[in-house]
Order: structure tokens, then C-alpha cells, then sequence
């Protein structure tokens, strides 16, 4: 008798272990950074790549929070990102060139179109959701475009120069600067992100994507926790917007267009959505997949990427961090 | 009589021209072991429904522990002591049963808005929810995830869920429901060893179980209240075994 209470009793233990360790770092979530700082050195002439897919991974990761932790599909994430980048540069053209700053302006702007637009579209719910949110994002691609006195319209922001970053690090043509400047600001949003989905209010967001009518029924204020992580993802797009309108010194209506609310939504979803890292495989390798194939076959590379990508929704849904675990899984069971 | 610990005046829901609710007086006293019966259709969801806020009356009012909460939102209800469980399981599937819990509770202390604090630690919740699940039963099944578990099972985390409220109130919307008969003994066990302090109203189909637990019953009948009675009354009643239990008798 006193076997099976003590037996339970340490089942309960490690179950009570289990939720209340998960937050803790493993040393294999280190590896991401080990990896960007390996690829400054090893190599030097693609920094301008590199600092591209650390913006889209910030960009991929703020995405994450809302479509992979709360189940919103969204197809207008570039409505913060152009948001952001706009706010940035069209600050450093008149004049204010502080780059630090005008990331943390930019973020704001960003997050208040988050609740503003959140709490609007927020009310809804699955394909009305996801075309009113590409249907946000086109009204501001397309204001943008009319607004041409701010924003350049077609023609794009030129004329932006920023000042160098704490005063001692300035833009350089290797992109050395812009890289670790990218870095540094990924690093930082990603410890906010870990953060924030370990939270009670990060699982809460599990919660809503797992069943909204149950969080209804357990007295979840829904709608706020949906308009607070929409605002929080969006300000973390319009930072890696404003990062991409700093390092380029140059911002065109593209920052806004569908195919970069699309892109991005793919690329997180080939790496693994709801995962937190699913980002910092599905970017690299989307990306890198882009320019290789872009390089190999100019007219097309598209077909490649196609492939590779029908190729994951019909044999990894979970995307490719689920393959690995699969693997893993397998592997650690075959040793035994 | 003392003050009911939910009521409802005139309950009335249509779809267009379709009549779900028409006129709906109800009132289950505090601690009160009450069950909604009546056959398909008869509008027993919707008046969970309409209770609890999923839906909005056309007409009437609902009263929790007297005070009128018709104009509050679902999640309002919830902080007042009302607590529902559902037909089909709706639980977080891809989650442990100790977190579904787990959110319940973490809602009920108002911490589950927290956004820098890891969820695990220091707040108690966790053990809460561990300690809920003992009580139940079900702790060798903390760490499994919902989905993986037979659905009698998911039926009591339904229950456990709701008890993470410490409702006042609680609406048990056919808990038996899909459960095998070798199964339900353990619901009905649950549901009789509930605190006596909280008031259940049962919406059930399963015949045995309603006579088994309730000592008082309500008879639903196209969207209105045909009779309430105690289970006795309800079963002598020639128009309820004309509407309901014509083809079965009680046990």
C-alpha cells in the first residue's frame, strides 16, 4: 500500500517538476547564437544575407507569438513591419538619426496599429480573421503609396542616414556593423519572446489556440489577451521593419506587400510554428534556399522553392523541428 | 426562502422565426442537486447557453446569488462562481491534464495575465491543480496530454477543470455523455462526492444517473419548462412519460 502512495506521490512530483522546469535554459538553445557568430567569421562577404535573415527571423518570431502560441492566422503582419520601417526611416530623414531611439519609435507606432487594428479584428474569428487582416494591410500598402510626400510612394524613402549606434559604431559597406547591430536586437526580442510564452499569460495563449470556447469557460478575458499579444507582435515586427530601414538606409513600398506577409508566414511554418525556434530554422533555410537557387536557376528558382515547400506540407506538417524530433525520438528508441 | 443561487425570469432565445427558449422561470437553490431533463431538441444546451453567456437572451433576465448578471460577458459570469462543463469535451488537447487545470486555476487567481514570471513557479497554482486532480482520481494522468487519454477520462478532467473555478454554480451538461456504461459508474461517483456547498444542475439523458443524483427535477419541452417536480413527482407525471419517458421507465 505504501508503495503505490509513494509511487504516486513521485509521479506527482514530476509532474508538478515538469511544468514548473520548462522555462529553465538548455544548453542547446544557445546553439542558434553559436551559429551567427560562427557565420560573421566563416563568412565575411555575406553579412548583407546574414543581417536579411536575422530581420526576418525577428520578423518570423514576433509572427510566431500570435499564429504559433494563439492560433491567429494572419496574412498582414507586414502592415507592422512597413509600419516600423517607415516610422524609422522617415524619422532619419528629418533628421532625428539615433538609431536606438528611432527602434523603440518605431515599435510603438507599430504596437499602437496593433491595438488599434487588433481590437477591431480580434472580434472575429479563422478565414474572416485572415482576410481582414490582409485587407488592413493592403489599405495601409496602399495609403502608403498615396502618402508619397512622407513615404516616397513608389519611388521608396531615399535620403535616410543614421548616426552611428551608441555614438561609436558606424554603418560600414562590409555590413559588419548592421550585422552585430541586428544580432544584438534579435537576441534581446528573443529573450522577451522565451519570456513571454513561458508566462502564465503565454500559456493562456496556448490556451486560446488549443480551444477558444473553453478559455471563455474558464473566465479568460479572451479579447484582451488577443489584442495584448497582437500589440506585443506587432511592436517586435515594426522593430525588425525599422532594423531593415536602418541597415539599408532605403525603404520601398515592398515592406508592406502581401508577399512579405506571406513569405514570412511560410517560412515560419516550414521550421515549426508554436515553437519558438521555428524561426530560426525555417528563415535560414528559406532564405538561403532562395539565394542558392535563385543563383543556380535565375528564371526558375521559384519552382525549386515550390517543391521544397509542398514537400513539407504533405510529409512534416509540424514543420522541420518536428521531423528532427521525430528523428531523435526514433533514434534515442532504436539505442535502447 | 433563501436567496437562489441561480435564477432566471422569462427566458426567452429565437433564431429568426425558430423559438429555442420561450419564457424559461427557473431557480436552483444553494447546494441544490437539481437535473434538466427533457428529449431531443428540447432546448437544454441553449439554456446552459443562455445561463452561462455563451448566448445572449431575446428576452428575461438571469440572476447569479441575486444579483442580475444579464449584461455581463461569459468570462464575468466565470469570476462570479458559474461554472460549466460541456456535452462534447472541449479541453485543451494538445496539453497535459495538469495544465489544463492548471489554466483553469491560474484564471480563478487572477494571475494568468502575468507576462514575466515564469508560469511554474512560486504562484501554487501547479500544486492546486496536482491536489484537484487527486482528489478526482485522475493524478496518474497529470503529465499525459488530454488527446492521448480515453474519453470517460476526458469526461473527468471536463469536471476537474470546472471544480479549478471553485464555482458555486455548476452546470454539468451531460457528463455521461459517450461514456461507456463500465465507465459512468465513476462520473456518477464524482458528481455525488461533489462539495455540498456547490449548487449542480445536471442536464442529463441517462435516466439512471438523474434519479440516482437528483432531488429535484425539471422537465424541458420545446424550448419551455413543461414541469418541475420532485423525482417521484416527475415520474408519476402522465405528460412527462408521454413526452420523455414513454419507451423507458424509471429505475
Amino acid at each position: 500500500m505504501t508503495t503505490v502512495a509513494e509511487a504516486s506521490r513521485s509521479a506527482g512530483a514530476s509532474a508538478i517538476e515538469a511544468l514548473s522546469r520548462r522555462h529553465r535554459l538548455r544548453l542547446s538553445e544557445a546553439l542558434p547564437w553559436v551559429i551567427a557568430l560562427a557565420c560573421f567569421f566563416a563568412f565575411p562577404g555575406y553579412l548583407a544575407l546574414g543581417t536579411h535573415i536575422l530581420i526576418s527571423i525577428l520578423f518570423a518570431l514576433s509572427l510566431d507569438l500570435i499564429l504559433g502560441y494563439g492560433g491567429i492566422v494572419t496574412l498582414g503582419q507586414a502592415a507592422f513591419f512597413g509600419a516600423g520601417a517607415y516610422t524609422a526611416g522617415i524619422l532619419a530623414v528629418h533628421g532625428w538619426t539615433e538609431p536606438l531611439t528611432g527602434l523603440l519609435a518605431a515599435g510603438a507606432v507599430a504596437a499602437l496599429l496593433g491595438v488599434v487594428t487588433g481590437l477591431i479584428l480580434l472580434r472575429t474569428e479563422g478565414l474572416t480573421l485572415l482576410m481582414l487582416t490582409l485587407v488592413v494591410a493592403e489599405m495601409i500598402r496602399e495609403g502608403a503609396n498615396k502618402a508619397d510626400r512622407w513615404t516616397g510612394g513608389a519611388d521608396g524613402l531615399q535620403g535616410i542616414s543614421i548616426a552611428p549606434i551608441l555614438g561609436l559604431f558606424r554603418f560600414d559597406l562590409y555590413r559588419r556593423t548592421s550585422y552585430f547591430y541586428a544580432l544584438a536586437v534579435l537576441f534581446l526580442a528573443w529573450l522577451a519572446v522565451r519570456a513571454i510564452v513561458h508566462s502564465p499569460f503565454g500559456r493562456s495563449l496556448t490556451g486560446i489556440r488549443e480551444s477558444i470556447t473553453r478559455m471563455h469557460a474558464i473566465g479568460s478575458p479572451v479579447l484582451r489577451r488577443l489584442v495584448t499579444a497582437y500589440a506585443i507582435a506587432a511592436a517586435l515586427s515594426g522593430i525588425a521593419g525599422a532594423l531593415l530601414a536602418q541597415t539599408e538606409q532605403f525603404v520601398s513600398l515592398e515592406v508592406l506587400s502581401f508577399a512579405r506577409s506571406g513569405a514570412v508566414v511560410i517560412m515560419l511554418i516550414l521550421g515549426g510554428a508554436g515553437r519558438l525556434y521555428g524561426a530560426f530554422v525555417g528563415v535560414p533555410l528559406y532564405m538561403l534556399a532562395q539565394d542558392q537557387l535563385a543563383e543556380q536557376f535565375p528564371i526558375y528558382w521559384s519552382t525549386g522553392l515550390g517543391l521544397l515547400l509542398i514537400a513539407v506540407a504533405l510529409g512534416a506538417r509540424g514543420g522541420v523541428l518536428d521531423v528532427w524530433d521525430a528523428a531523435l525520438g526514433w533514434l534515442r528508441r532504436s539505442h535502447r | 426562502m433563501s436567496e437562489a443561487a441561480l435564477e432566471t425570469h422569462g427566458l426567452c432565445k429565437s433564431f429568426g422565426a425558430l423559438t429555442v427558449a420561450s419564457d424559461i422561470d427557473f431557480r436552483l437553490e444553494a447546494g441544490a442537486r437539481h437535473a434538466l431533463i427533457g428529449p431531443n431538441g428540447a432546448g437544454k444546451t441553449t439554456f446552459v447557453n443562455l445561463v452561462t453567456g455563451a448566448l445572449s437572451p431575446s428576452r428575461g433576465r438571469v440572476w447569479l446569488a441575486g444579483e442580475d448578471v444579464t449584461a455581463l460577458p461569459q468570462a464575468r459570469r466565470v469570476k462570479r462562481g458559474l461554472a460549466r462543463t460541456f456535452q462534447i469535451n472541449t479541453l485543451f488537447r494538445g496539453l497535459s491534464v495538469l495544465e489544463n487545470v492548471a489554466l483553469a486555476i491560474g484564471e480563478r487567481r487572477g494571475v494568468a495575465g502575468e507576462l514575466f514570471r515564469p508560469a511554474g513557479r512560486r504562484s501554487g497554482v501547479v500544486e492546486e491543480a496536482y491536489a484537484a486532480l487527486e482528489r478526482l482520481g485522475i493524478a496518474e494522468d497529470a503529465s499525459r496530454l488530454v488527446r492521448e487519454l480515453p474519453y470517460g477520462r476526458q469526461r473527468l478532467v471536463e469536471i476537474a477543470v470546472a471544480l479549478g473555478l471553485e464555482p458555486k454554480v455548476l452546470l454539468l451538461d451531460e457528463p455521461a455523455a459517450g461514456v461507456p456504461g463500465t465507465e459512468s459508474g465513476i462520473i456518477v461517483e464524482t458528481i455525488e462526492g461533489l462539495p455540498a456547498e456547490i449548487a449542480v444542475l445536471i442536464i442529463e439523458h441517462d435516466m439512471d444517473l438523474v434519479f440516482r443524483i437528483a432531488r429535484r427535477i425539471t422537465v424541458l419541452a420545446q424550448g419551455s419548462v413543461l414541469v418541475e417536480g420532485s423525482p417521484e413527482e416527475i415520474a408519476r407525471d402522465p405528460r412527462v412519460r408521454e413526452v420523455y419517458l414513454g419507451e423507458r421507465e424509471p429505475a
